[in-house]
């Protein structure tokens, strides 16, 4: 399992927009992504789910990526939230 | 009847009020003997109702733009959620219902759960899943749209307008939205603002409203139900106030104030404080050509000290960013009265112990403004002006003061800008004077309310000599046309920062005379330059 962890630095947070096209990036890969924050995980190919979180600016979050293709699904993903969020 | 309610945008709109139908379907629980019939139903209906998203998409993108059309390609994706299918699918199969049920109940529970969150943007996203679902549940039930009937264009009112309602509106049939619930962030109130018309969420209205004709009133937050003649007529003369208002600020930001013939001047903005150069900025005004000082000491229990003046001046001249300000110093006396400065009672207070002759005579007063204005001007592009002057003698005893305080900072090493200096043109005696003033200064500034008074020893406090107390009256004039001959001769510019500044009746006269600067009040800046670009002085 691959894991790595980021702080949300766009001032609105994970609002929908970019909640969704972070689920289409996690949704491309075949491993198991889950995106977590305060110890709560969710499954990050689902939108709801993740904007159940209610991510802020300033906020860490953990993502884990277990399965196949996990070491390109958290590198593609860190890559996604340093450029998006 | 007036409703109150919290403004999104401001404006006013006057039409028939018209009640927004929801396609609030009734949903019944009903029983069904074959679930996986049903869990094919809710799967048509949800790549119906994606497709429909889909158009919505195209429709908005071409409407209002990408960023508001975004919402429906996340609607998408919400349908897609596997958290969503799942809850509706389960519920299917273990109840054994009807899927119209199952979709109501599940959008029911994810929009709560959006509801209760601590952010207003996520409470705000409680509509969109409520939106998505009700799409389903419609294609299921092969029902219609809601909507509202109108062939004109109406105040639309409703509980509260989900996204995909709001882009299916006809645009052109909408003068105002009014909800009752509703967020500064919920759809309503950025389609509002994208197409700069009224609307108020929180109004507590009955339905039985519907279809009285009404007035919003963006700016103070009211809905007002069927008015009487005067208030109509008030908000009609605000409206196109208004519509001129916006079709200036169209038309005429950015733009030079040139006439015709290509006579250029420059367009200033009068203000009494700190919070309006807000105003001034967006109405384009070029500078500052009076920024009156006297708030600090009106709104202050004491003399105001160095510092809170510093900041002040230095806050403004910040803000104008290399824009010329114009500080004029403090203006008392007469008709403005400061208990702390414990003055006489004057017979004749207009022409008495009032601006530069308390400067001159409290020398220290003087000194902690002159301090502060210097100071700030290392800040920015600051000038001063000198109010109520009649003689030269006057000029070279603050030019000696001005000496004194430059010389002080000097010795502190305290930093302070190039200060262009002017002087008030306001009494017969400075307008008489004027050559040899000019010699002593930059630039003059025609203050036209006192000159008016002093020219036709008129109170202008005396409602009794209103028809006496005429700007316009030709000595008038001829003051202002021979302050600026004199002016240019002695090489000062000149410009006008009093009302009549800003009367266009007179603007050509003024360009026709030569003034170099005309400041008047932020609301009027567009105005006189709309003016000043349809004369032509060739002719």
């Amino acid at each position: 399992m691959k894991e790595f962890n980021y702080v949300i630095t766009d001032p609105e947070g994970i609002h929908a927009r970019p909640a969704g096209l972070f689920v289409k990036a996690a949704a491309a890969f075949p491993c198991n992504v889950t995106i977590g924050k305060d110890g709560k995980d969710v499954d990050a190919k689902r939108i709801l789910g993740v904007m159940s979180l209610g991510v802020k600016q300033g906020m860490e979050v953990t993502i884990k990526c277990d399965g196949d293709q996990e070491d390109e699904a958290a590198a593609e993903l860190e890559k996604f939230l340093k450029e998006n969020l | 009847m007036e409703l109150t309610g919290k403004s999104v945008f401001g404006g006013i709109a006057i039409g028939n009020l018209s009640l927004y139908r929801k396609n609030d379907n009734v949903v019944k629980r009903v029983k069904v003997d074959d679930p996986e019939h049903e869990i094919n139903r809710f799967e048509e209906a949800k790549e119906t109702a994606k497709q429909q998203l889909g158009q919505l998409y195209d429709k908005a993108m071409k409407e209002v733009g990408e960023a508001n059309a975004a919402v429906f390609e996340v609607h998408q994706m919400m349908l897609d959620d596997l958290d969503y299918i799942e809850s509706v699918q389960n519920m299917i199969r273990s109840q054994g219902i009807n899927a119209e049920f199952a979709v109501a109940t599940t959008g029911d529970n994810f929009s709560e759960m959006f509801a209760a969150m601590d952010d207003d943007y996520m409470r705000a996203r409680a509509a969109d899943v409520k939106d998505i679902s009700n799409r389903v549940v419609s294609v299921l039930q092969g029902g219609e749209d809601g909507g509202f009937d109108s062939d004109e264009p109406v105040i639309i009112i409703a509980d509260d307008l989900a996204p995909s309602e709001t882009v299916q509106l006809d645009k052109s049939k909408v003068l105002s939205f009014v909800t009752r619930g509703g967020s500064t962030n919920s759809h309503t109130a950025i389609l509002a603002r994208t197409m700069n018309i009224p609307a108020l969420i929180g109004v507590d209205f009955d339905d039985e409203i519907n279809g009285k004709f009404a007035i919003v009133d963006g700016f103070a937050g009211k809905l007002i139900v069927e008015p009487d003649a005067d208030v109509l007529a008030v908000y009609q003369k605000k409206q196109n106030e208004e519509r001129e208002k916006q079709r200036l600020l169209l038309e005429l930001k950015g733009k030079e104030n040139v006439t015709l013939d290509g006579t250029k001047i420059n367009l200033y903005a009068n203000i009494g404080g700190v919070g309006d150069v807000a105003d001034v900025l967006k109405n384009d005004a070029g500078g500052i050509g009076l920024f009156r000082s006297e708030f600090l000491y009106l709104e202050s229990n004491d003399y105001p000290t160095e510092e809170d003046q510093f900041k002040a001046y230095r806050t403004v001249a910040e803000n104008m960013a290399g824009k010329k300000v114009i500080i004029r110093t403090l203006d008392i006396g007469a008709d403005k009265q400061v208990d702390y400065f414990q003055m006489e009672k004057e017979e004749n207070p207009a022409l008495g112990y009032r601006a530069i002759r308390i400067c001159l005579d409290r020398v220290e007063v003087f000194k902690t403004q002159l301090r502060a204005i210097y100071r700030a001007s290392y800040y920015g592009k600051i000038s001063i002006m000198y109010p109520m002057i009649i003689s030269v003698d006057e000029v070279h005893r603050i030019k000696e003061i001005v000496a004194e305080v430059k010389k002080e900072l000097d010795d502190q090493g305290v930093p302070y800008g190039e200060v262009e200096t002017g002087i008030m043109v306001e009494t017969p005696a400075a307008v008489l004077m004027s050559e040899e003033l000019a010699k002593e200064v930059d630039f003059f500034s025609i203050g036209t309310n006192d000159l008016t008074q002093y020219t036709l020893a008129c109170d202008r406090q005396n409602a009794k000599l209103d028809g006496i107390n005429d700007p316009h009256h030709p000595a008038v004039l001829r003051a202002i046309e021979m302050t600026i001959k004199n002016g240019h001769k002695g090489g000062a510019w000149v410009g006008i920062c009093g009302e009549l500044g800003a009367d266009t009746t007179l603007t050509e006269t003024f360009l026709r005379m030569g003034v170099d600067e005309l400041s008047v009040s932020p609301s009027r800046i567009l105005a006189v330059r709309d003016k000043i670009r349809s004369i032509d002085l060739s002719k």
